[in-house]
């Protein structure tokens, strides 16, 4: 079995562009995928063609938010909001305007959200997608207007949010500004809901710190993809506070799941069905 | 020595006073009720009836020990989700009987435990911020001395908030801060400076509405007289949003942090 995977790993380097180096020849950083979960080892090309999830353990990998944007909104549906937001510095902290515009280079993406209005399956809903390859979306200032004003948009069509959260919670850089956010994106979807409109909120990995206690957990129904780390406080963190090891599983979605926080755990491959069925089911139209 | 350094030092002085010195010297009464009825009490919430220059409110706030034995038994003022779930019962309460809230807010974040991940520290902060954007009756929230990121701000979303002159309101505490960014948990000195924490950064900033005075040196110096400061704040809050319609306050709350944010926007956007 090991010999195979050799072979395996033999015949794709064999096709991959390899570089020379005055050794010789190196192998392609990008062949093999070890997942974070299981420690299983695949070939990054199988990895995608599964949509980043794990063979083994079902470990559902991060991905880009127009990734996601393309497995879940209807073909040409999707309209952006707010594009030109740009993130300053509220607390003049050292180094981060220029952290923020190399980030901005190498991802391709302005800040660690994308929102706006698109379709799924035909039902019409504002959309917002964090993407954790951008400062582990972190939410300050933009992440937060963005969201606020997603759902103030939401409220104002009558529409429904779906929300893929992501987040290694506030963005420290922006101090107590960012911890406002929290408080700002609640606000807003309490006026989204008192006016009687959906909000569904996609958990995926990793959904933590200040955006699991603010918008992530206020869902009238939470999702969440299989193993994504879902928690409020940090693991390390709490580690050294009881000085002891916490279990694999521990704020796992599934663990989420088995305490009674999330509705239920959708499959990447299903997602887009089970938010199309649920928008649909609270539509209210007379077609159903 | 930087002076949110200087302030921190003062806030954690073992010899500052607590609520409940303040609850003695504020209110005329004081009934403390217990329990989020779902799953316990905890300790690192008080909660209760309390008598305001004769009207009653609703009063809610931290409880921080003075010495080991007590801080073990209010876990250092870190509360549990069963905290914040109390502390909405009892804001619930209030607004049933069209009673003000009053918390007070001392705190270095939520417990960060087993326990407490899995009875939803999350959701309980979530959806305290949540119904309090909601809640229809007037809220102040006064941070005494450490408002520690989530775990303080799940009783500081209000018509008002003070801080008192050394209070400290921060997303992170310095320790966290340094340790996550720089890998070094030792230079919490050099990150509080960074943070931007104190009562008057956080004017500037429009998160924080009135600083309260400290007596000289700090509230433990004379804690009567710091009684009095914080009993005069009160008065002057409760009379502002005591005619207030309600439709107004909830729109001026929304308003309140709905502004909050630093951004660039290009023009000719939606």
């Amino acid at each position: 079995m090991l010999e195979d995977l050799f072979k395996k790993v033999k015949n794709r380097m064999a096709d991959s562009p390899m570089q020379e180096s005055e050794n010789g020849v190196n192998i392609p950083s990008n062949i093999l995928f070890k997942c974070p979960r299981c420690q299983n080892v695949i070939f990054a090309d199988e990895f995608e063609k599964a949509s980043k999830i794990c063979p083994k353990c079902g470990y559902h990998a991060r991905i880009t938010a127009a990734e996601r944007l393309a497995i879940t909104a209807d073909e040409e549906s999707f309209v952006e909001f707010d594009e030109t937001l740009d993130t300053c510095n509220p607390i003049d902290f050292p180094g981060y305007e220029a952290k923020i515009k190399s980030l901005q280079q190498s991802t391709g993406i302005s800040e660690a959200v994308v929102t706006g209005k698109c379709s799924i399956e035909g039902q019409s809903t504002v959309i917002g997608i964090m993407d954790s390859h951008f400062m582990m979306a972190s939410m300050g200032s933009v992440v937060g207007e963005k969201i606020t004003r997603a759902f103030e948009r939401a409220t104002q069509l009558k529409l429904p949010v779906v929300l893929f959260t992501a987040s290694g919670g506030a963005r420290m850089q922006e101090g107590i500004v960012s911890l406002m956010q929290m408080a700002k994106t609640s606000g807003a979807v309490v006026r989204h809901s008192d006016a009687g409109l959906l909000y569904i909120t996609v958990m995926t990995d990793p959904t933590t710190g200040g955006v699991t206690a603010s918008f992530a957990s206020l869902g009238d129904i939470i999702i969440a993809e299989p193993k994504a780390l879902i928690g409020f406080a940090g693991r390390r963190v709490i580690e050294d506070t009881i000085r002891q090891h916490l279990p694999d599983d521990f704020q796992s979605a599934e663990f989420l799941l088995e305490h009674g926080f999330v509705d239920l755990i959708a499959k990447r491959s299903e997602m887009k069905h089970v938010l199309g069925r649920l928008l649909k089911y609270h539509s209210g139209g007379a077609d159903l | 020595m930087n002076e949110a350094w200087e302030h921190i030092e003062i806030v954690r002085n073992a010899k500052r006073p607590n609520i409940n010195d303040y609850i003695s010297m504020i209110f005329d009464d004081f009934i403390e009720f217990h329990g989020d009825r779902f799953y316990g009490d905890d300790c690192a919430i008080k909660g209760g009836i309390a008598i305001f220059q004769g009207k009653p409110v609703t009063f809610i706030g931290m409880v921080k020990g003075k010495n080991v034995e007590e801080n073990k038994k209010c876990n250092f003022a870190m509360p549990n989700p069963e905290g914040y779930r109390k502390a909405l019962r009892l804001m619930k309460e209030a607004e049933k009987f069209h009673r003000p809230v009053v918390c007070m807010v001392d705190t270095p974040g939520a417990n960060p435990s087993i326990g407490a991940e899995e009875r939803g520290q999350g959701e309980a902060i979530a959806r305290n911020l949540y119904e309090l954007m909601r809640l229809k009756t007037p809220v102040v929230s006064i941070i005494l001395g450490e408002g520690g990121s989530g775990g303080a701000l799940a009783l500081a979303v209000c018509d008002e908030l003070a801080m008192l002159e050394n209070a400290v309101y921060s997303v992170i505490s310095p320790r966290g801060f340094a340790s996550i960014l720089w890998k070094d948990g030792s230079r919490e000195k050099e990150a509080a400076g960074l943070l931007k924490m104190t009562a008057e950064n956080l004017v500037t900033l429009g998160v924080c509405d009135y600083i309260i005075k400290e007596t000289t040196g700090g509230a433990h110096t004379n804690p009567q007289t710091q009684g009095i400061f914080i009993s005069e704040y009160l008065d002057g809050a409760l009379k502002r949003l005591r005619d207030v319609p309600v439709e107004d306050m909830l729109e001026s709350r929304y308003e309140k942090f709905r502004r909050i944010g630093v951004f660039s926007e290009a023009d000719g956007d939606i």
